[in-house]
């Protein structure tokens, strides 16, 4: 369904195909997108149940910032998150990190995902669960070494967690958890972080450490991506913003983007006849 | 009101079913009376010092077959699949059926053990399968799909069982045992199989523990950091069909399922650790089984899948309650260790507060007679929901601890000792509440009061912000009496610059 | 085919157990807990035990309530597990079920002496030997089981009818429920009793494999051949009576087929009921695996054919040549399905084939035009609320258009204030005056 316009360009084509082409050509191409940018996604639509959730989500990160993603409930933040990382099939576009593909950079991510995915009644303790962020490097079938376990613990000091380390998971307050949960990509030595709603039901402690871990983050000059839903607290927070609602609705850096009118456009009303849209093509996309 | 009428008629009905349940008792007594004939000592000896060939060959084979079960199913309990061995198990009816009707068609005898086994490891898989495919294709849920797949390839087992019973070659006396197991005919080889089939089991888990780990604790991130999720969840599934296979024989595929769930449920009620979990269930699995044969050669006319299976009850029921880590008696001493030092805690507050009311400044060491206001009973009732007998209880615990001390008829004060204590509960109470009023916003419900000192969860630097507020309202408390904190005391009062959250 | 009256009677008794199964059968699968089933007809087997054992006698009130408690028993020590022992709910339920069953199975042992009940018989039950035991009541002589499975089958109807919509509250959202006064708990607690006597009745007869195949099986069938609860016991109601004749049939006549004499009755009827619940998955009208991969491919070639239509206009938009078989070239987007859309346009004259050359015809035109001015709307509505490039338009309104009702235009017009171009400067055509295309009588109008 989707035209592959590269061979028109000899035909007189009408202006849309033909502005579709000339895109295709450039990104194939790649002069305006540098292998450098931590995260670039192009035109990636995703559909849930067919029933699309994102669409047309094009953008790049730039590169050693942090970046706020904002939106409505039911927004696709997450969802953007995930299929950024392959975890849900994108219906098109694609996701590059430093110009590759995810499946070849996996070591350059670091994923937080949100604190409800998973059973905190786990028999496991913190330090077991900063290891994880290790496995990959340990690789199949091997143990856990000493050395390993000082870099989780490392991480866990990182924190503010390092007293906790021995505590079962579900003995740790929720901010403790997401705090763990963070560690675990710390230990990662990532260079590309993607946090999914880190801010969640914590307390204010818990946000204020997590706060100074993204802007050590973002001196050593890395880059993250954070799924964000507090809207005060934004300017303070980040230095670059993107606002979502089904589509980008704005991005850029914050003082430029985090406008009133641009929040009025991602949470106001006008946009139902996108839902809509989508409930049509999933009624009769599934039934 | 209600509760005493619930009293009466429980009474009521205990009344009219009196005679009843006499009778009923004494039936049941004389049945026990027909049937129990207690093993002689030598035969207790014989079984447990494993003098038998064959009894040692059984419990060898059930105690092997336990571990491998206890170990698989940690994995399967942990990845929320606790009921799939179920559907398996019932699943690889039809396949030890049809591989009988093969074998006896090609000539071979019908009961050549490896190849009914091949058969039912083939069916179980083709019910795993379907199990994926209704799940993934149909709008039913998980539970449906195993309890379809269970009985319909039952069902199908049953028919199939049904045409090999009126064969004219071979009688199928041998396959029922599939069902319910039977254990006793173990043979020196089915014992060596499963033990091979374990340290597979327990190799195989061994190796991949911190992946199974991973995969069943955060799928999601396992996922993103590229981990074969279908591949590991395909190696649980394989071990579990093949130690259930394996299983059939010795316990029956109704009751292997139990052996599954049983070891690795009880098994979490004593530890908080996977490696532990994990080696506990292998553990219980292992003493199920060998009890279990120990117990069924002892009383041969008792179904030894059965004991077993009722032996790992028993051991689930006692961890149930006895479980260090989670187990109820454990966790109803710490609750109710927390709720007396919760109690004892605002006694001492209100004996403190009631002193700052009354005007007298209570003075750490001033005098050990009477440093604070004697309080009567009836006021410190007043100032909480206690009952009398309740707060009678609290004033005991805390006179037993010096904390406080009764002066004349029912009237109490704190001991030197006790200040000290009030005031650091006091204190802590107060920073609580200053937290709570200048951070409101900032998800109180998320912080568990009882549980820690206030700086291990909001800070040091929050602490001292507050330290600061509180000087100003409380002189007296801004002085904090425990050591580790009283270097912070006499601090200037640091500007609320140093939260973002105001 | 050898039919006696003998036949009718395994029938009968067949079909009363198979309904009263799948008539409680339906709210255990709506509660998602159908392994609920698969539990208490296991776990009942020491309440029969003891009350074979104190009665001495098989058939009695006792062993329904010995059944019943049982059955409550199980639920209630899921539930207490569950809840005391922080365990999941179907671990809990496993250690119950299975506990209780080698407990049962171990009683029954002990009691074979004194009882003739064979743990065989219950699994399998013996539904041949039914005709055997005739009672005469009211004048009527029955077989004994169709007696107790009536009842039974009575007492659910009964008990569905008087609280239909309770129990539809209950299934649907137990919270609300409660807060409706209504007790979820006691009427999960009472289902359970029902499960764990109809269990029971239909065990001796039946056997609990086909219990455990009736409780599930047809409810999760219906549940996948409608949406409207009424409708899904009726459905249920029917596939269990028909999985019961065909499965007797079947028993007694697959295996002839084979060389193989009969077999077991209870057994064919699982799996025939399965076989049902397979072809439900596969043909239902719309949860069918069929139905669902089938309008996938109508949608695919509707798209095709759109996007063939579009093409077409706007090259006529922007060219006065016609254009030729070169934009076949343009279109590869899998091949045979581009190919079937041609032939499918070109049969329903919409776009006629002459000299290697494509036209649209009126209707074709007609079509075209409805669809492009789709297309640019979105275009102008996408513009003008979010941050995207001109270039990025496109795309997204090349899937959307396909799927943009009269409404949602009539609002997106509303919105933008009857704009008359679209972001590219293009201009929006206007709503193509309404000729009665919906069916194909202007076939081949040029």
């Amino acid at each position: 369904m989707n035209y592959d316009t590269s061979s028109t360009t000899r035909t007189s084509v009408p202006p849309d195909i033909a502005a579709s082409t000339q895109r295709r050509v450039r990104v194939a191409t790649g002069e305006e997108h540098p292998a450098t940018s931590p995260l670039s996604v192009h035109d990636m639509t995703v559909a849930y149940h067919r029933k699309p959730v994102l669409w047309d989500v094009d953008f790049d990160a730039p590169a050693g910032s942090l970046i706020g993603m904002i939106g409505p409930n039911g927004a696709g933040k997450s969802t953007l998150l995930k299929a950024a990382l392959d975890l849900m099939p994108k219906a098109s576009g694609r996701v590059m990190i430093f110009g590759k593909p995810y499946r070849q950079q996996r070591h350059l991510v670091g994923y937080v995902p949100q604190r409800e995915s998973v059973d905190w009644d786990f028999p496991v303790n913190a330090l077991d669960v900063v290891c994880m962020g290790l496995y990959r490097q340990i690789g199949w079938c091997r143990l856990v070494s000493r050395r390993h376990k000082q870099r989780a613990m490392q991480a866990l000091e990182q924190v503010g967690m390092a007293d906790f380390a021995k505590r079962q998971i579900s003995q740790l307050s929720g901010g403790q958890q997401q705090r763990v949960f963070l560690a675990r990509a710390l230990v990662q030595d990532a260079v590309l972080y993607l946090m999914d709603e880190p801010f969640a039901g914590v307390d204010a402690s818990t946000e204020q450490a997590i706060v100074n871990i993204l802007q050590t983050l973002r001196t050593a000059g890395k880059t993250t991506l954070v799924v964000h839903h507090d809207l005060h607290t934004v300017r303070e927070y980040f230095d670059y913003v993107i606002l979502l609602n089904m589509r980008i609705v704005a991005h850029g850096p914050t003082d430029e983007v985090f406008t009133p009118d641009n929040l009025r456009k991602t949470y106001g009303g006008h946009l139902t006849l996108l839902d809509q849209a989508a409930q049509a093509i999933a009624q009769q996309g599934e039934t | 009101m209600p509760r005493f009428k619930l009293r009466f008629w429980f009474c009521l009905v205990l009344l009219l079913t009196w005679p009843d349940s006499v009778a009923f008792a004494a039936e049941l007594a004389s049945i026990q009376d027909t049937y129990m004939s207690l093993p002689s000592y030598d035969t207790f000896i014989r079984v447990f010092l494993l003098k038998d060939y064959n009894t040692r060959v059984v419990m060898f084979g059930t105690m092997a077959l336990g571990l491998a079960a206890g170990v698989t199913g940690t994995m399967m309990l942990l990845r929320k699949r606790a009921l799939m061995g179920d559907a398996l198990s019932h699943a690889t009816l039809p396949g030890i059926g049809l591989a009988f009707i093969f074998m006896i068609q090609f000539g071979g005898t019908g009961k050549y053990l490896p190849g009914l086994l091949l058969g039912a490891g083939l069916s179980g898989a083709i019910g795993l399968a379907c199990i994926m495919t209704i799940r993934r294709w149909t709008r039913l849920k998980e539970d449906a799909a195993l309890g379809i797949v269970l009985s319909v390839f039952f069902g199908l087992g049953i028919a199939i069982l049904g045409i090999i019973q009126k064969m004219q070659t071979g009688h199928a006396s041998g396959l029922q045992s599939f069902i319910y197991g039977k254990t006793a005919a173990m043979l020196a080889s089915d014992a060596q199989m499963i033990a091979l089939v374990a340290i597979i089991t327990v190799v195989i888990c061994g190796l991949l523990f911190k992946e199974l780990k991973l995969l069943c604790f955060d799928q999601l991130y396992a996922r993103s950091q590229g981990w074969p999720i279908l591949r590991l969840d395909a190696i649980i599934m394989a071990l579990v069909i093949v130690v259930t296979v394996i299983g059939l024989q010795a316990v029956g595929l109704i009751l292997m399922i139990a052996l599954l769930v049983i070891p690795p449920a009880a098994a979490r009620f004593w530890t908080d650790g996977l490696f532990p979990m994990t080696l506990i269930a292998a553990g219980i699995g292992a003493a199920s089984g060998f009890t279990g044969a120990a117990l069924s050669a002892l009383l041969p006319r008792l179904p030894a899948g059965a004991i077993i299976v009722v032996v790992a009850s028993v051991i689930f029921a006692l961890s149930l309650f006895f479980g260090t880590a989670r187990g109820i008696v454990h966790r109803l001493i710490d609750h109710m260790l927390l709720s007396r030092k919760i109690a004892q805690q605002n006694l001492l507050r209100a004996l403190y507060e009631r002193s700052e009311k009354t005007g007298l400044q209570p003075q750490l060491g001033i005098s050990t007679t009477s440093s604070t206001t004697s309080t009567s009973f009836k006021r410190l009732l007043a100032t909480r929901s206690w009952s009398p007998q309740h707060l009678r209880r609290i004033i005991r615990r805390a006179v037993n601890k010096q904390l406080v001390r009764p002066n004349r008829h029912h009237y109490y004060s704190l001991t030197g000792r006790g200040l000290a204590n009030a005031r650091r509960v006091v204190r802590n109470h107060r920073l609580w509440e200053l937290y709570l009023i200048h951070h409101a916003d900032i998800a109180p419900s998320h912080v568990d009061r009882g549980a820690d000192e206030l700086e291990h969860i909001i800070g040091p630097s929050m602490v001292d912000e507050l330290l600061g507020l509180l000087a100003i309202k409380h002189p007296e408390l801004a002085m904090p009496p425990s050591p580790h904190a009283t270097t912070r005391a006499g601090k200037p009062h640091t500007p609320p610059g140093i939260s973002k959250h105001t | 085919m050898n039919w006696s009256t003998l036949d009718t009677w395994i029938v009968i008794t067949g079909i009363l157990s198979s309904m009263s199964c799948a008539l409680i059968g339906n709210f255990l699968v709506l509660r998602k807990m159908s392994m609920m089933g698969d539990a208490i007809s296991h776990a009942i087997l020491p309440g029969l035990a003891v009350a074979f054992l104190v009665s001495g006698s098989r058939g009695s009130v006792t062993m329904f309530v010995g059944a019943a408690i049982a059955g409550l028993l199980t639920a209630l020590f899921t539930q207490w597990i569950h809840k005391f022992g922080k365990v999941e709910e179907s671990a809990a339920m496993g250690v119950t079920f299975t506990a209780l069953f080698a407990i049962g199975l171990i009683l029954i042992v002990r009691g074979a002496d004194k009882v003739d009940l064979d743990p065989g018989c219950v699994l399998f039950g013996a539904i041949e030997l039914v005709p055997l035991d005739m009672i005469t009541l009211l004048q009527l002589s029955l077989p004994r089981a169709v007696w107790i499975l009536g009842s039974v089958l009575l007492i659910n109807l009964l008990f569905t009818l008087l609280l239909y919509k309770e129990l539809r509250l209950t299934c649907f959202d137990p919270a609300l429920a409660t807060t409706l006064g209504i007790n979820a708990h006691v009427m999960h607690y009472v289902t359970m009793t029902l499960v764990a006597i109809t269990t029971v009745a239909s065990f001796e007869s039946v056997g609990s494999i086909l219990v455990i195949a009736m409780l599930i099986v047809p409810a999760s069938c219906a549940h996948l051949l409608t949406n409207r609860y009424g409708v899904m016991l009726a459905v249920s109601m029917i596939v269990a009576a028909a999985s019961a004749v065909l499965g007797h049939i079947s028993a007694i006549t697959v295996p002839t087929w084979f060389g193989f004499a009969d077999t077991n009755t209870a057994g064919m009827m699982a799996v025939i009921s399965g076989l049902i619940f397979t072809g439900a998955m596969l043909f239902a009208s719309h949860q069918g695996i069929l139905s669902k991969v089938f309008h996938r491919f109508q949608l695919s070639l509707r798209i095709a054919c759109e996007d063939i239509l579009g093409k077409l206009y706007r090259m006529e938009e922007t060219t006065s040549i016609q254009p030729t078989q070169q934009y076949a070239v343009v279109m590869p987007a899998g091949k045979w399905m581009h190919r079937l859309a041609h032939a499918n346009l070109v049969r329903a004259g919409k776009v006629l084939y002459e000299n290697n050359t494509y036209h649209l015809t009126d209707h074709g035109r007609w079509q075209a035009k409805k669809l492009v001015r789709s297309h640019r709307l979105w275009e102008t509505y996408v513009a003008k609320h979010f941050d995207l490039e001109l270039d990025h338009l496109h795309e997204s309104a090349e899937r959307i258009e396909h799927f943009i009702s009269q409404p949602m235009q009539q609002a997106m017009i509303e919105e933008l204030h009857h704009v008359q171009t679209d972001p590219h400067g293009q201009k929006i055509p206007d709503e193509p005056s309404d000729h009665n295309y919906n069916s194909d009588i202007h076939e081949g109008d040029t």
